[in-house]
């Protein structure tokens, strides 16, 4: 990170390193690369969802309930005789958009909370840490379900709900990463050169922190995810009859004796795409996480 | 060293103070006024300053912060309507314990099958045993747990009839139909955290066995099994306390989902039904529990440290 220039210090990073390095990550990856594959294919799915699924996600068809999986409906039906496959692939798009939106929310209020509290000092950084130790104190689905209790429920109200129940582990890690840019030579530079403070956090702190809070905005959307999909597996996120898939686990889960498919499909589709996100999440943090790069 | 203990917990009390704060601040944001619904649709002007002021509600937050603290210390939690009963006792007396013990039960699990399956690993580096243990962590650490209940619900419910489908016995009271209905919701729970203790031993354990220690214990010609397990894994512990002292939200977070799988009474389903009764104080209380619960283990794993580790006490 030490790199003489901070101006120029964290966008020529990735640049420089991509002709060689970049298509070496996808050979040197086999599992990283079938994962971002996958995970490829259901941003694909979720945007072409109209053109992909078979049916209308939310038309119901009473002459058709609780069927197995069949030619006309390969992933079955569910108990008001929608298809399942049509729903999946429709619920790719609200994970996706939950899961993004609520990251980015999440990671606003962390880079703005954990700046404050790496850049201030003495006992308004104490009571900053804090702070974010007792947002901390709270697991982010129990501090969501708290949010949701203030909110009510709905897409839109899940977004901002798991948003702001991730701001306190991104505050963290903007912080440490504050605190190791603040002490750097290059910003006693721009002090000594008068600079007016404001300046120097904005060309010279927030260039060095952002690169590494986006990695961890890659490596948390599985987990935004994870979050919205058991706020409705609960009953208390999105509301039905909207194709998502932790309301589809929900519902299947009192026909489960019967008709195991109904759960069973879309917690595949959820599951898969967890997996195939956190190994890309993993892949990303150790090529380009510069704490995990200088010990290698 | 206890100079260093009370500055912990003097931001221990801290935190509890900010989150109390929040969790106070919950009832305050949430939409309706509360004596309007009190009071009804008709009402006088008179009447309704008369109860705002009796129930203390045209105070200064502070001192109304104070005054919630105080009973809530007490063990006045308020009651719920929902629930029919008195919050504290439904919250702290039945939900409470529920969880409790599911947490416990897959925490106990996890350690039992996470360290050993960790130990191997690591002893067996680069073998197909740990390659296959490697692909079975990453599943279960992504693998939503909700799914995994429904999946072993299913498979060993439905179709082999060996466990109940759902419930909850407890364990002080019918100790082995307590373990017996436990078995499924603990294994659900405890999934990701065997994937996880064995990722977390096997990775300390190869940094461990390169120290001196194991080869001056190897060089004495102690049995191999013993430098394993004793003079290897005893080194693991710290690691494991504190990443189990901070993964406790996690738990309680999986007990949450997993209670509402196996239809469990635990604080899971107190939440969910709070949040969809609109009860503000149960909510409130489930919040206060699990935050004053993380916060308390992780000083309980902070003053820990001397006692794992001989040498964090010789060296003040």
């Amino acid at each position: 990170m030490s790199l003489p220039s901070s101006d120029a210090a964290i966008p020529p990073l990735p640049r420089a390193k991509a002709p060689r390095g970049r298509r070496s990550m996808f050979l040197r990856r086999p599992f990283f690369t079938v994962a971002l594959i996958v995970a490829a294919a259901y941003v694909l799915a979720a945007t072409f969802a109209p053109h992909v699924a078979p049916f209308d996600p939310v038309k119901q068809d009473f002459m058709a309930m609780m069927q197995g999986p069949s030619l006309v409906h390969p992933l079955g039906t569910d108990s008001y005789g929608q298809d399942i496959l049509s729903r999946v692939i429709y619920g790719a798009r609200y994970a996706l958009i939950i899961g993004i939106f609520s990251v980015l929310i999440g990671a606003a209020g962390g880079l703005v909370i954990g700046l404050a509290a790496g850049l201030s000092g003495g006992w308004l950084e104490w009571a900053l840490m804090r702070l974010i130790d007792s947002i901390l104190a709270l697991p982010s689905l129990i501090l969501a379900v708290a949010f949701i209790a203030i909110l009510g429920q709905g897409v839109d109200k899940v977004v901002v709900a798991v948003g702001l129940s991730m701001i306190g582990p991104f505050a963290r890690t903007v912080r440490a990463d504050v605190m190791q840019v603040r002490v750097q030579l290059f910003i006693e530079a721009a002090q000594l050169m008068s600079i007016p403070y404001l300046r120097v956090v904005w060309r010279h702190v927030l260039p060095n922190v952002i690169f590494p809070l986006a990695v961890q905005v890659t490596i948390r959307v599985s987990e935004a995810i994870l979050v919205s999909s058991s706020l409705s597996f609960l009953g208390i996120g999105v509301t039905p009859p909207t194709p998502d898939w932790g309301l589809m686990i929900a519902e299947g889960r009192d026909f489960v004796s019967f008709a195991p498919w109904m759960s069973a499909m879309p917690g595949f589709a959820l599951a898969l795409l967890l997996i195939a996100l956190s190994i890309v999440g993993d892949g990303i943090r150790e090529e380009f996480d510069p704490k995990l790069r200088r010990g290698a | 060293m206890l100079r260093q203990a009370l500055g912990k917990i003097a931001q221990t009390l801290v935190v509890l103070f900010f989150v109390s704060v929040a969790s106070f601040g919950l009832l305050k944001l949430a939409p309706g006024d509360p004596i309007q619904i009190m009071l009804g649709s008709e009402y006088s002007q008179e009447s309704y300053e008369q109860l705002t002021a009796q129930l203390g509600l045209d105070q200064p937050f502070l001192a109304q912060y104070a005054d919630w603290a105080l009973r809530f210390v007490q063990g006045d939690w308020g009651t719920s309507y929902v629930a029919r009963t008195d919050i504290y006792t439904y919250a702290f007396k039945e939900a409470l314990p529920v969880t409790l013990t599911l947490a416990s039960f897959s925490l106990a699990f996890a350690i039992l099958i996470g360290v050993p399956l960790g130990v191997i690993s690591a002893v067996k580096k680069d073998t197909a045993f740990d390659a296959g243990s490697a692909v079975l962590a990453l599943t279960g650490t992504a693998f939503p747990s909700f799914l995994l209940g429904i999946l072993l619900i299913w498979f060993f419910a439905v179709k082999l009839q060996l466990f109940p489908v759902m419930g909850y016995i407890s364990p002080w009271q019918d100790f082995w139909g307590g373990i017996y209905h436990m078995i499924l919701p603990g294994l659900t729970l405890s999934t990701y955290f065997i994937a996880m203790i064995t990722r977390l031993t096997r990775a300390t354990l190869i940094e461990v066995m390169e120290q001196p220690y194991i080869a001056a214990a190897r060089a004495r010609g102690e049995p191999s099994w013993r430098v394993i397990w004793v003079h290897g894994v005893r080194n693991i512990a710290m690691p494991l306390v504190t990443i189990l002292g901070l993964q406790l939200g996690t738990l309680l977070q999986g007990t949450v989902l997993t209670e509402t799988v196996f239809n469990l009474p635990g604080i899971g389903q107190m939440l969910t039904s709070a949040v969809l009764g609109r009860e503000y104080m149960v909510v409130q209380a489930g919040v206060m529990m699990t935050a004053t619960l993380f916060i308390g283990v992780n000083l309980l794993v902070d003053l820990s440290y001397p006692f794992l580790d001989p040498r964090l006490r010789a060296r003040k």
